[in-house]
């Protein structure tokens, strides 16, 4: 069952670095996790990495493995042949701070600008009501453990550095829609989706489902319907026309 | 030396999780500038990890339910050695600290009229837990995230700023606790850390702080707990001249997976149980209905067709066994495998494919049917389930005052959470973590506030001055480790106080044991104090763990040395050689302090439960926890 494995990791950091090569014990039914803890207790006590549950719950020990952005703690090593080199180096779309950690600020930052759960006027807590049917939609998104990995898959971040001021990326614009199908929530943030967030970058490639460590279906059940919602507001004419009365009505 | 970084906030919290969240929340509601400090990314907290659900008796599945019958249920599963006063705050304010996670955008599951949907746990007499699926630590640490963010939205709004009066300081970690004052003087006057993203050092001048750095699994090596569960807190606590309580009382919760090695430990929620899912041994013997002990004959079922009958019919049926508190489950699951009845990896089964169907089980219970399909190739909606004991919590914590959260002796710190004790006795629930979580956070971020609102009238606004000479000496015994020559790296030094930790002290014990425990983790002292570090300051995980070893070290000595103190079997701590459960026993807490850097245990005795909680039981009941002499003082109009 034990095997060496001949494993290539990504050591450096903001001002460069080199894949460097390791030979590694791998018992059965480990994960790729468990071998870079292993590298770390023998062989290379300083190997930055970030990591907490190591059950796919909290989305920390994201990375790419043979190139493929996955959780470290759910890629299991028996996915690989044992004479596979198997190479891990950090997210790509994000600035590297020491080896397999990398900056993820950018999430944060993008995370502020999606405003809150607005509940209606004088709805006093214990008094909420809603259906199960209702709720599943926005619960399927809150599934999310913020691994982002869809950020660090999406070609509109990955490919595009320029672009990330203005695109929240799917984990965001799946919040804004996660708040557009809550049952009591009251603000419309579908013009704020479009024009702040940067809707419209998301060629819908489905490449962040793809990576979706909890398989949310973030294209098909979030990203079009919030186009199709953001569609029906900005380019019905009488519903565009409303919309500059009303703001007139507001000045 | 490098720059260190100076920072002035009104109350600083350590951990943010969801007691450090919740208590971050109050504080900054109350207007003051606050700080939350984790050693991980923000929304990644342990609490992430909590499945089944928080417990709160709102009634909306049966309404019978109250917040006495939650009283009640919680002492039964504690041995009645908890805090009284923290047990009833608990039951009281629960429900409104859920509801109030509901107003802030959380999606619960919900019953067929709309309301939140609550379901069965281990101890609980009516179904209670608040859940969604089996996430709902998520729900609740991604509720109390977006909150704080749109505090901070609030203060863009108002200032310009989102950080005005309340910022994360994310993978930051705390060494020291700073003070000021001399004798009864003395108080907090702040903390320090370093960023682990750089290795750079940063104090904090706060008069406040409040402790929610959840627990110690880290100790031992089978646990469902992360790398971060290394009792800074704790320890922190008690280094400060605070005191900590019920030490010897560690939770080992029954349902870990064995099976494959690198997962052994990761929990399988108590709802594959509260749900449906029955416990075996290899001869196919559903044996829990052999392990129901005395005190709890009366509320559980002894046949497999009324435990059965119950999922449909709970008022004339008794629960099954099965949903028996934690401590018996493990103790039960332990006993089978010694006696060789075990699973082909040291576990016993835990099915859940002949109960329910596929579609169900894939509804109620994904996170499991997900990890064990990635992690074991197990399919749970076709084949049982593995499992054996982990270790998942610490009752024991710092000694504090139940209505503020204030940490005995020393003003200025305050804990909530996994890091306080007395709130669940000998043994906790399943799903009163999470309420206890949401009531002491926000009762500990109350407390810390208006506490640092009296420091602020008290001297006029001025913050704690923190001298060069003592920053500055942090920061020197911070980067000890890397002084050093020759000694061992951090992850061999951890991985041996493990193994001696659950080898020694765990679910079972012995005098012999632990006082062989004992001195072998004072042999330890010198291995960590000679740890050092390969590489540098940036991000080096060698370093950080270095740097939690102390900590570790000193929660395990205080777990091995109250439960060598502690004469009897309760809760969490189970001594091979007093068997049983001992009424003159629980008249007694034990506390830990340091003295001269050693730790001390001595008794207290336990807060006398007031007349109107304890008439909420019979008589018949409390005879199986009270001393005779105790039974005689009861108050008149007890039920007797």
């Amino acid at each position: 069952m034990t095997y060496t494995a001949s494993m290539r990791v990504w050591r450096g950091d903001d001002e460069g670095g080199e894949l460097v090569d390791y030979e590694v014990e791998v018992n059965e039914g480990e994960v790729v996790l468990d071998i870079v803890h292993r590298l770390q207790a023998t062989q290379a006590g300083d190997l930055a990495v970030r990591w907490n549950c190591k059950a796919g719950k909290c989305g920390s020990c994201s990375a790419e493995i043979n190139g493929k952005p996955r959780l470290m703690c759910l890629t299991r090593m028996n996915t690989f042949g044992e004479d596979e080199v198997v190479t891990i180096t950090p997210l790509r779309a994000f600035p590297v701070i020491r080896d397999l950690v990398t900056d993820v600020s950018f999430n944060y930052e993008k995370a502020r600008e999606v405003p809150s759960f607005t509940p209606p006027v004088g709805l006093e807590p214990g008094d909420y009501r809603m259906t199960q049917v209702d709720v599943s939609r926005s619960q399927e998104f809150r599934k999310c453990i913020e691994c982002f990995l869809c950020q660090n898959t999406c070609h509109a971040i990955r490919d595009h550095e320029e672009n990330k001021k203005e695109f929240a990326g799917p984990r965001f614009l799946m919040r804004v829609a996660e708040l557009d199908m809550h049952p009591l929530d009251t603000l419309d943030r579908k013009e704020l989706a479009q024009d702040e967030l940067g809707l419209g970058y998301c060629n819908i490639t489905k490449c962040c489902t793809e990576v979706c460590p909890e398989h949310i279906k973030i294209t098909d059940n979030a990203l079009i319907p919030l186009k199709e919602r953001v569609a029906d507001v900005k380019y019905d004419p009488i519903r565009w026309l409303g919309s500059k009365i009303r703001k007139r009505d507001g000045l | 030396m490098s720059e260190i970084e100076r920072h002035s906030y009104d109350v600083v919290i350590i951990g943010a999780g969801g007691a450090g969240l919740r208590a971050a929340i109050e504080a900054r509601s109350h207007g003051l500038r606050t700080a939350i400090i984790t050693k991980s990314l923000f929304g990644k907290a342990h609490t992430v990890m909590a499945e089944g659900g928080i417990a709160a008796s709102m009634g909306n599945v049966n309404s019978n339910d109250g917040w006495q019958v939650h009283y009640r249920d919680t002492m039964r599963g504690g041995k009645f050695l908890n805090h009284y006063r923290m047990a009833e705050l608990h039951a009281k304010e629960s429900p409104d600290r859920v509801w109030e996670l509901e107003a802030w955008g959380a999606l619960f599951d919900r019953t067929a009229d709309g309301k939140i949907s609550q379901r069965n746990f281990g101890g609980h007499e009516y179904p209670r837990l608040a859940h969604v699926g089996d996430r709902t630590g998520l729900e609740l640490i991604r509720t109390l995230q977006q909150k704080i963010v749109s505090l901070q939205q609030d203060d863009f709004k108002e200032f310009g700023d989102y950080e005005a009066r309340i910022r994360v300081f994310a993978e930051c970690a705390i060494t020291d606790l700073f003070f000021e004052g001399e004798g009864d003087g003395r108080r907090v006057a702040g903390a320090f850390g370093y960023w682990r993203e750089t290795g750079n050092f940063l104090a904090f001048e706060a008069p406040a702080v409040v402790i929610a750095t959840g627990g110690i699994g880290k100790s031992f090596k089978v646990t469902s707990n992360s790398w971060e569960y290394t009792g800074d807190g704790h320890a922190l606590a008690l280094r400060s001249g605070s005191t900590l309580v019920n030490m010897e009382f560690v939770q080992f919760h029954p349902t870990g997976m064995v099976w494959p090695p690198s997962v052994k430990g990761i929990l399988v929620t108590e709802s594959v149980r509260g749900d449906g899912g029955v416990l075996t041994n290899s001869e196919g013997r559903r044996f829990m209905f052999d392990y129901i002990p005395d005190v709890f004959k009366a509320q559980y079922a002894e046949t497999e067709e009324e435990g059965d009958r119950w999922y449909t019919d709970p008022e004339n049926n008794r629960r099954p066994p099965e949903l028996l508190p934690r401590d018996e489950v493990a103790r039960a699951i332990n006993s089978e495998v010694k006696a060789g009845r075990g699973s082909p990896h040291g576990g016993v089964f835990l099915d859940v494919s002949k109960r329910l169907p596929a579609d169900v089980i894939k509804a109620k219970l994904p996170s499991m049917w997900h990890q064990f399909k990635e992690l074991a190739d197990v399919d749970i909606t076709l084949e049982p389930m593995e499992v054996g004991p982990t270790c998942h919590y610490v009752m024991g914590g710092v000694e504090v005052e139940p209505d503020t959260g204030a940490a005995a002796r020393v003003p200025g710190l305050f804990a909530a959470g996994e890091a306080a004790g007395g709130m669940h006795g000998s043994n906790r629930l399943g799903g009163n973590s999470l309420s206890d979580l949401l009531v002491f956070g926000r009762r500990a971020g109350l407390g810390a506030a208006l506490y640092a609102q009296a420091v602020a009238s008290e001297t006029g606004a001025g913050r704690p001055a923190l001298p060069d000479a003592v920053v500055e000496a942090a920061a020197a015994k911070a980067l000890e480790p890397f002084s050093r020559q020759g000694g061992e790296n951090a992850f061999t030094i951890q991985r041996d106080l493990q193994q001696v930790m659950n080898d020694l002290v765990g679910i079972i014990r012995t005098e012999t044991e632990l006082v062989d425990a004992i001195a072998s983790l004072a042999g330890f002292r010198e291995r960590v104090a000679q740890v050092t570090v390969e590489g540098g300051r940036v991000f080096n995980p060698g370093w950080h763990l270095a740097l939690d070893l102390p900590n570790l070290l000193t929660v395990s000595e205080c777990i091995a040395g109250a439960a060598l103190v502690r004469q009897e079997s309760r809760g969490g701590h189970t001594r091979e050689d007093f068997p049983g459960m001992n009424p003159e026993w629980r008249r007694f807490n034990l506390i830990c302090e340091l003295v001269d850097g050693n730790v001390g245990v001595y008794k207290q005795d336990l807060p006398t439960m007031p007349d109107d909680l304890i008439s909420l039981f019979e008589v018949a009941e409390l005879k199986k926890y009270l001393t005779e002499d105790e039974i005689s003082r009861l108050p008149e109009g007890i039920q007797r």
